[in-house]
């Protein structure tokens, strides 16, 4: 599978299959991870090859690949379009038909799971950044995806909020793929892409991945 | 910022129709201009605060902020009034002001913004013999609630970022010196935003069943 922008190349000659269930992403800024990501739910499709997901191709069943495939992207200020914290996690539900009573209930649940409860009814751009990743991540399991592509969560967060994030994916029962410069977050994942100038110089468990991506970085 | 300003709390007021309430809104407005005396608008001002202040239970800091808001034009009122016809008049308008202000501060205040963008929905219902979507136009309605706010933070980190390196912050050079830089940060948000907004099956919309949420 290839990606360009133009004449630009950002993936070239990628052939993968994941079935692991925590999968991790690293590489440099402009490595191409970023489009890898958006690639698994179709926000893009490649201008040659194929992204299926459950046997779906994501250019012609885009809608229901987005129904299995969840995604959090890296500023959840641009996730959240909804004035306040309830009514943005329901958007998703809305787009699906949900009747108003279960939506009403599957938000409150996932307001609980996640500590905004208390802010349910709270201007949105007044929470926090780790409240505000949390609400991002709310607003797409409150849609109960069978896998979820995370595009750098922890990046623009402090300490004690990218600790919560990770333990938020740790906990995650569904498929995870989360693109990252973290290293601590790939802990306990079972498969680690190393991407450099959109290929994918490594493939293996996370100590493995890790020691070549340092490698790399060192000596780019 | 904050254009949000729903405040929760279990009162009939809050449990009103948002349909019915923005009627009323604009029935009392209709009323106003329509009987042009000083006892119809100080009753409307009256009335207003024992709703919002009894019947919704609002604090009373929130309406206060909102009459804050516009006090500047109620002096303006007087003091124009004053001058070229005669303070009567010049206090029947500002009552009516602000009357209206506080009227739609305790709609906003008691009607979330799901319920809100409904009631713009069914009234944009016909649009869709034309080919517009009504649910687009109530989306667009509840993001520009939800970015207005965050647009005019980045303004100001951009404001604080030139303030920082020395850049001023003064006359139309500052302007532009904001203004583009600010431009391209929304430009970069919209096109996340859309992503966002497909990922969250923006185009799946089978039929917006909108509601309360909770």
């Amino acid at each position: 599978m290839h990606h360009a922008y133009g004449e630009r190349v950002v993936l070239d000659g990628l052939d993968l299959r994941l079935t692991e269930h925590r999968v991790g992403v690293v590489g440099a800024n402009g490595s191409g991870k970023s489009t890898f990501a958006r690639l698994l739910n179709g926000l893009v499709v490649p201008t040659a090859g194929t992204v299926l997901v459950d046997g779906l191709d994501t250019r012609t069943a885009v809608r229901e690949v987005r129904r299995r495939v969840g995604f959090v992207f890296q500023d959840p200020d641009a996730q959240i379009v909804h004035p306040t914290v309830a009514e943005d996690v329901a958007y998703g539900l809305e787009n699906q038909g949900v009747p108003a009573a279960e939506r009403a209930e599957r938000v409150a649940e996932v307001l609980v799971r996640y500590g905004l409860a208390g802010h349910a009814d709270h201007p949105a751009h007044l929470l926090s950044g780790g409240q505000k990743q949390l609400l991002a991540i709310a607003g797409v399991l409150v849609m109960r995806p069978a896998r979820i592509v995370f595009d750098e969560p922890t990046t623009l967060l402090d300490l004690i909020n990218a600790r919560t994030v990770m333990q938020v994916i740790a906990e995650l029962p569904q498929a995870v793929v989360v693109v990252t410069h973290d290293l601590d977050l790939l802990e306990g994942f079972d498969r680690v892409l190393v991407m450099d100038a959109g290929r994918v110089v490594e493939d293996g468990p996370p100590e493995q991945s890790v020691r070549s991506y340092r490698k790399l970085m060192a000596d780019p | 910022m904050t254009l949000a300003l729903y405040v929760p709390r279990p009162t009939p007021v809050h449990r009103a129709p948002a349909g019915a309430k923005l009627l009323a809104l604009a029935g009392l407005g209709a009323l106003v201009f329509a009987v042009p005396t000083l006892l119809v608008a100080a009753g409307a001002l009256i009335g207003v605060l024992l709703v919002g202040l009894l019947g919704a239970r609002l604090p009373l800091g929130l309406l206060a902020r909102q009459a804050r808001a516009v006090a500047v034009w109620v002096v303006a009122i007087l003091v124009v009034h004053a001058l070229a016809t005669d303070v009567l008049t010049g206090v029947e308008t500002a009552v009516r002001l602000l009357a209206l202000v506080l009227a739609a501060a305790v709609v906003t205040a008691t009607t979330r913004v799901t319920a809100m963008v409904a009631v713009v929905e069914r009234v944009c219902a016909p649009l869709r013999f034309v080919g517009v979507r009504p649910a687009r136009i109530g989306l667009v309605l509840a993001m520009a609630l939800r970015f207005i706010p965050l647009v005019a933070e980045r303004a100001d980190r951009i404001r604080e970022a030139q303030a920082a390196r020395g850049g001023s912050r003064r006359g139309l050079r500052g302007l532009r010196t904001t203004v583009v830089p600010l431009l391209v940060q929304v430009l970069q948000l919209a096109h996340t935003v859309s992503e966002a907004l497909d990922a969250r099956g923006a185009d799946d919309v089978p039929r917006r069943a909108r509601g309360a949420t909770s």
